[in-house]
Parts: structure tokens; C-alpha cells; sequence
């Protein structure tokens, strides 16, 4: 039983990683109808700049915490304004291949000034310990990730519940034509919501760097998982992303622990096309209504 | 300095070739010496962009080079030829990008030998490549034994390591110290499963038991190996020692994670079954202390090899790896036998290569096996340091025993027939 509820937390744990990324593509999907590729590119960036600060100039995990997703949250807005903008009219193709081609240049612009090795990262001493959870005893760092995780997502929630950006955001996921009729400024909002997207992103990245390899390639293997996430939840669907976030990180964990090691590694991908099979838009996603 | 003399000496040579064209010589003038083509050319096939970029990669090449003007240094115009030159490839550690590009360096670029190909996969079907051309490959940088057993061939001759010498010097080692339940944890791959099946036969063969083994999956999309680590402590018996079969950033996140559940204070000791210097780099010595593993070759083991490394430092800016001391050998020996066979003709090359005993800066009571060309030489069981005891940047480890050539790899495999 011990055994089993320490499997449910880790589970819950990487779910934590995924729901925050998951969230951050799903809110861009919504707002500009772009699936971003580079979504792992940015979360690696996160890890990295956590590490750079820390090794060049000494910035502790706190500061990084705050520092590398307003920084590439940044970033990300004036890549929007340059590229993607641009895009938005055409075939989603060609922001798939955009953002694809941006992933491989931000990993081997990394890759060049530092080459593929992982560099070192320890977490800050005071999350060193472990925590007495009755039953067991867990790391605190990942107690932590937990808790600041799903402060995040209902952040969030109530975010775009309760404030008049949220409502615009979500007015315009549904029905982006009609909200413009209504004489609301979309475009001024798509900017920022994609700079926020990406800072999601830095932010589980910056968390990731003390239990993960910190290397150029740490967010390529990652964001296939996230993408089936994303699909399973529902495209566009904030509340499906979070969801089948946790989920996938519970199912991983279970299956590593319970199901034969080949099954384990594909159970993600064997959920995803049962549920496309089952409801093509995903578990909370809606059909789009036709244009 | 060593570059200027090495420029003169090339400018030296060229000048011989000059004079020796102008009087209508040729290049079968001089005497026995005949090559196939005029050139000798090595070629270094390995991976250049990904994962293996950093433990051998372009410092490879550079070691390869080195081996080249150290060569040319010391026979000066004695030397069988002074035109031999290093060809490279990138094979991303794709089997079939290997296949392709060896291929082609063999057949249009010239290359008389393919060295290092990273990646068990890959190196195999270099091999095949290797026996259907005829010409010389020395693998350095794959672990796979089926390099000597069902894919051996008269060209192919594995130089550097292999899972048995990594499984018998850590797993038999380990356990015969005293950690006898074991708890082994590997990719779920061919190397992964390679190494789980040599170690579990290295710990049963010392007295130890695997009482517990897991696949993990790979590549490991969540970077996690919590259900792992949480296992380990609860079996029964209780492992005296995780063995992981992880390597570069995998085994990164293992140890990481290893050290986030504090095994090693829950009695749950850690061997690694195959680790470069730069993954210790990676996680830094604190993050590793007191972890056993087995190595080829160790930088600041003797002053033979500090010198060697103090000579790559100032080419490449960092410390070599036991692959790149393994390629700039294998180049100085297959030069080496080159010169004393007076050709490149691969099937006299071989002759001169088999049985060869050598003793250098890589290879210690070195000897190439002709039953099945492997190349046995002394390995280290070797033992990261705490990080109060590292005096020097890059010298994380100290060597706890040297295992002789002659117990350090396998019997030859019934599986290889030449």
C-alpha cells in the first residue's frame, strides 16, 4: 500500500511537468491556433538559464525562479512579433515548421556554447531534506514541485476565470470571429498570451534543473509526452491539458511499477490512440465549429 | 613550438616528394616501400552532434591527428609515407548513417581505416561493412562483445573496452568487497540489456545475487526512475548496491535522483557499469562520491599518461577520456604496423597486427588476441573521489586496483569464426 500511494505521488510529481507545459501550449493553441514546436526548446532554456545564472554569476533557484520565465517569457513575445505573427493567416504548417526549425536552432546555439554534456545543478540546500508524510518519507524538492505545480494551475484557472484578460482569452479560444465582431482587440492580447505560454514553460524548466539532466537536448525527448498530453486532454482545452497532465504522469509511474517494462514505455501512446479512437478531439476538447 | 616543428617537418617532406617527382622517380621508387594508393588515410566515424559528442567526438579526431604528426616526427623521411591525412564523418549514431558513410569513406575518400564508432548498433554493421571491403576497422567506442564474437571478421579488431570488461571489473569487484544482493537497473536496449546480462553473470560468478532487476524504458520520456529508487530499499533482501546500466544524460538523472531518496544512507551503495570522465564533470565528484566503476584508461594514473593529457589539454582544453587516449593509440599502432609491413595492403597490415604484444600510452601488457582480435590490456577499477579530496580540476577519480590483461576481458567467444 506504502508502495503503492509513493508511486501515485512521483506519478503525480512528473505530472506536475507535464500539466505545466501541457497548460502553456494548450493556452497558446487557443489564442493563435499555433501548435509551438519549440514549446521544449524553451522549457530547456529555462534549465539552462537557471544553470548559467547560478554558475556565472551565482543567482540562487529562487531568483532563477522568477528571472528565466519573465526573461524568456520575453523572448518568446518578440519572437512572436517577428515570426509567428507573421504565419497566423497561413497553413498551421507553417508554424509547425517554424517553430520545429527555432527548436533546432535555440538547441544548437546551446549545444555550440556549451556541447551536449549535462552540466551540474543541485537543488537549494533548504529543499535538500525529505519530508514525513505519515506513511512515508518523500524529498522535499518534490513535495515542493507538487505544491508550487498546481498553485500554478489554479492560478491560472482563476486567472482566466475571473479577470477581463481571461475572458478575452477565453472568448477568443472559442470563437475567435465572433469576439472580434464584438469590437474586442484580439490581436493585442496574442502577443502576451504567447510570451506566457513560454514562460510556463521556462518555469518547469527552471524547476526540472535540479532532478533532471541539464542538457541541450532535456526538453526534445520530453515534449513527444506533452504533445500526446495535450492531445489527449483536448486541444485548446486548459482544463483537459492539466488533467491528462496528471493523468499521464500517474499512468507512467503505474506502469513503470506494475506493468511489463515494454508496456510501460509505450502505455502513453497506446492511451492516445484509444482516445482519438474514442473521442477524436480529445478527452475535453470540442469539435470546432466549422468556419 | 611542437607546431612550428611539425609545420617544418611538413614543409621538409614536401620538399623530398618535390624533389623526388622532379627526378622522374615516382612513387614506387623507393624500393620495397609500396603502398596501395600513395596516401595513408584515417578516417574517425563517430558521433559529432549528439549524445557521445563530448567522451570521444571531434576530440577524437583531434587525437587521431596527433597520433598522425607524433608518427610523422619521429620517422621523419624514414617513414613509409609523410602523406597520410584524417577524413571524418558524423554518423549520429545511426546505424544506417554508419553503414552509408563507411562505406563511402572506404570507397571514395580513400580511408584504409575506419576507427572509434560509438553506439553497439552502429559499430556492428561498420564491421560488416568493414569485412565486405576488406579494409581495417578498430572500434573503440562501442561495448557491444559481439564485435568478437558472431560478427568477428578478419578486419574488424574491437580496441578499447566491452560490456564483459565493464561487468566483470565492477560486478565481480564489488561483490567479492562485500556487497553481495544487488539490485541492477538498465535501458531498455541492446547495450542495456548487454550489460544487465554480463553483470548478472559477473555477480553470480563472485557469490552475489541480483535480487532484484527492472527494464527502465528508452529513452525515458519522463527523465524519472523514482518507481525504481523507491523499489530498491523495500526488497527483500536488501541490495547492498544499486548497479545502474544508465549512460550519459540517463545516468545523470539516475544519480540525481539516486541522491534525492538518499539511498546510499539507506545502506543502498552505487556502481555504475559504464561512465566517462565527463559524466563525472556532468554531476560533479560530490553528486558521485564513492561510486565503483571500471575503467579503461585514467588520465592521472601515472606520469606516462599525465604527460599524454597535459599534450591533448593544450590541443582540445580539457582532459581526455579513456576514448580519446584509445583512438590516439589505435592510430599510432595501425601506423605503426603500417611502417613495419612496409604497406597498407590490408591483409598484410592484419598479419603484422595479430599476436602483436604492445605496451603505450593507452595500452598496458597490451595484446591483440588473433583468435578474435580483441585487443586485452590492463583495466582500473576506479572509485570517484569526495570533492574535498579533488586537488585539480578533471581528476575526480582514484584508481583502487588495476585488473590484468589477462582477467580484464573474456576467453575468446565460441561465436566468432574468422
Amino acid at each position: 500500500m506504502t508502495g503503492f500511494l509513493q508511486n501515485t505521488f512521483n506519478g503525480l510529481v512528473s505530472g506536475a511537468f507535464y500539466a505545466l507545459l501541457a497548460l502553456g501550449l494548450a493556452v497558446i493553441f487557443g489564442m493563435l491556433r499555433v501548435v509551438n514546436f519549440a514549446h521544449g526548446a524553451f522549457y530547456m532554456l529555462g534549465a539552462f538559464g537557471a544553470y548559467v545564472l547560478l554558475a556565472e554569476a551565482g543567482v540562487p533557484f529562487w531568483w532563477a525562479l522568477v528571472i528565466m520565465p519573465v526573461g524568456l517569457g520575453l523572448l518568446g513575445m518578440a519572437l512572436e512579433r517577428a515570426f509567428i505573427h507573421r504565419l497566423t493567416r497561413l497553413d498551421p504548417l507553417y508554424n509547425f515548421l517554424l517553430t520545429f526549425g527555432l527548436t533546432l536552432i535555440l538547441q544548437d546555439l546551446v549545444k555550440g556554447e556549451y556541447g551536449v554534456r549535462s552540466s551540474p545543478y543541485a537543488a537549494p540546500a533548504e529543499l535538500n531534506g525529505s519530508v514525513d508524510l505519515g506513511l512515508f518519507d518523500f524529498p522535499t524538492y518534490r513535495v515542493f514541485i507538487l505544491g508550487f505545480a498546481v498553485c500554478v494551475c489554479v492560478g491560472v484557472w482563476w486567472l482566466l476565470g475571473h479577470t477581463r484578460v481571461g475572458m478575452v482569452v477565453r472568448a477568443a479560444t472559442e470563437r475567435p470571429e465572433l469576439t472580434r465582431a464584438f469590437g474586442i482587440n484580439v490581436g493585442r492580447w496574442v502577443t502576451p498570451v504567447f510570451g506566457f505560454g513560454i514562460a510556463l514553460a521556462a518555469l518547469a524548466g527552471v524547476l526540472a534543473a535540479p532532478m533532471r539532466a541539464v542538457n541541450p537536448l532535456m526538453g526534445a525527448d520530453l515534449i513527444i509526452v506533452v504533445f500526446a498530453v495535450v492531445v489527449i486532454g483536448g486541444l485548446g482545452s486548459i482544463f483537459g491539458s492539466v488533467a491528462a497532465g496528471f493523468g499521464i504522469g500517474l499512468i507512467q509511474a503505474w506502469g513503470e511499477a506494475y506493468a511489463p517494462a515494454i508496456l510501460a514505455q509505450t502505455l502513453v501512446f497506446i492511451v492516445m490512440a484509444a482516445v482519438l479512437l474514442w473521442r477524436p478531439a480529445g478527452l475535453f476538447g470540442r469539435e470546432e465549429a466549422p468556419a | 613550438m611542437a607546431m612550428r616543428r611539425t609545420a617544418g617537418l611538413a614543409a621538409a617532406s614536401a620538399a623530398v616528394v618535390l624533389v623526388a617527382g622532379c627526378g622522374g622517380g615516382g612513387p614506387q621508387a623507393s624500393g620495397d616501400q609500396k603502398l596501395t594508393d600513395d596516401k595513408i588515410v584515417l578516417g574517425v566515424l563517430n558521433d559529432q552532434s549528439g549524445v557521445y559528442l563530448e567522451l570521444s567526438g571531434k576530440n577524437s579526431v583531434k587525437a587521431v591527428e596527433m597520433a598522425v604528426a607524433d608518427f610523422k616526427a619521429k620517422y621523419g623521411d624514414k617513414a613509409v609515407t609523410t602523406n597520410i591525412s584524417v577524413e571524418t564523418a558524423d554518423h549520429q549514431n545511426k546505424p544506417d548513417i554508419a553503414n552509408t558513410k563507411a562505406a563511402e569513406m572506404y570507397d571514395r575518400r580513400a580511408v584504409d581505416i575506419v576507427l572509434d564508432v560509438p553506439t553497439s548498433s552502429a559499430a556492428e554493421k561498420v564491421a560488416d561493412v568493414a569485412k565486405e571491403k576488406q579494409k581495417l576497422y578498430f572500434n573503440i567506442g562501442a561495448a557491444t562483445t559481439t564485435l568478437t564474437g558472431v560478427k568477428c571478421n578478419r578486419y574488424t579488431f574491437h580496441y578499447a573496452y566491452d560490456t564483459y570488461m565493464l561487468a566483470n571489473g565492477t560486478g565481480r569487484s564489488t561483490t567479492e568487497q562485500g556487497a553481495k544482493n544487488w539490485y541492477v537497473l538498465y535501458p531498455n536496449y541492446q547495450f542495456g540489456q548487454d550489460m544487465e546480462k554480463s553483470f548478472s553473470a559477473a555477480i553470480t560468478a563472485a557469490g552475489g545475487a541480483v535480487v532484484g532487476k527492472d527494464a527502465a524504458p528508452f529513452p525515458n520520456t519522463s527523465g524519472d526512475y523514482a518507481t525504481y529508487l523507491l523499489k530498491a530499499p523495500t526488497l527483500n533482501p536488501k541490495p547492498d548496491v544499486l548497479g545502474t546500466m544508465q549512460a550519459g544524460a540517463e545516468l545523470v538523472n539516475v544519480v540525481k535522483q539516486y541522491n534525492e531518496f538518499k539511498l546510499r544512507e539507506k545502506g543502498v551503495g552505487l556502481a555504475v557499469g559504464l561512465m566517462f570522465l565527463t559524466d563525472i564533470h556532468s554531476l560533479t565528484p560530490d553528486a558521485l562520491a564513492g561510486t565503483t566503476y571500471t575503467d579503461a584508461w585514467y588520465w592521472n594514473f601515472d606520469a606516462r599518461n599525465r604527460e599524454f593529457a597535459d599534450r591533448f589539454q593544450k590541443e582540445t582544453g580539457t582532459r581526455p577520456t579513456f576514448a580519446h587516449a584509445a583512438n590516439y593509440s589505435a592510430a599510432t599502432q595501425y601506423l605503426e604496423a603500417v611502417q613495419a609491413a612496409g604497406t597498407d595492403d590490408a591483409d598484410t597490415v592484419v598479419k603484422q597486427l595479430e599476436g602483436k604484444s604492445i605496451e603505450d600510452v593507452f595500452l598496458r601488457n597490451g595484446k591483440i588476441r588473433a583468435e578474435d582480435h580483441r585487443v586485452v590490456h590492463d583495466a582500473y577499477l576506479a572509485q570517484v573521489k569526495p570533492a574535498a579530496e579533488v586537488t585539480e580540476p578533471w581528476d575526480y577519480v582514484k584508481v583502487l586496483k588495476t585488473i590484468p590483461a589477462a582477467e580484464a576481458f573474456r576467453a575468446p567467444s565460441a561465436d566468432c569464426k574468422m
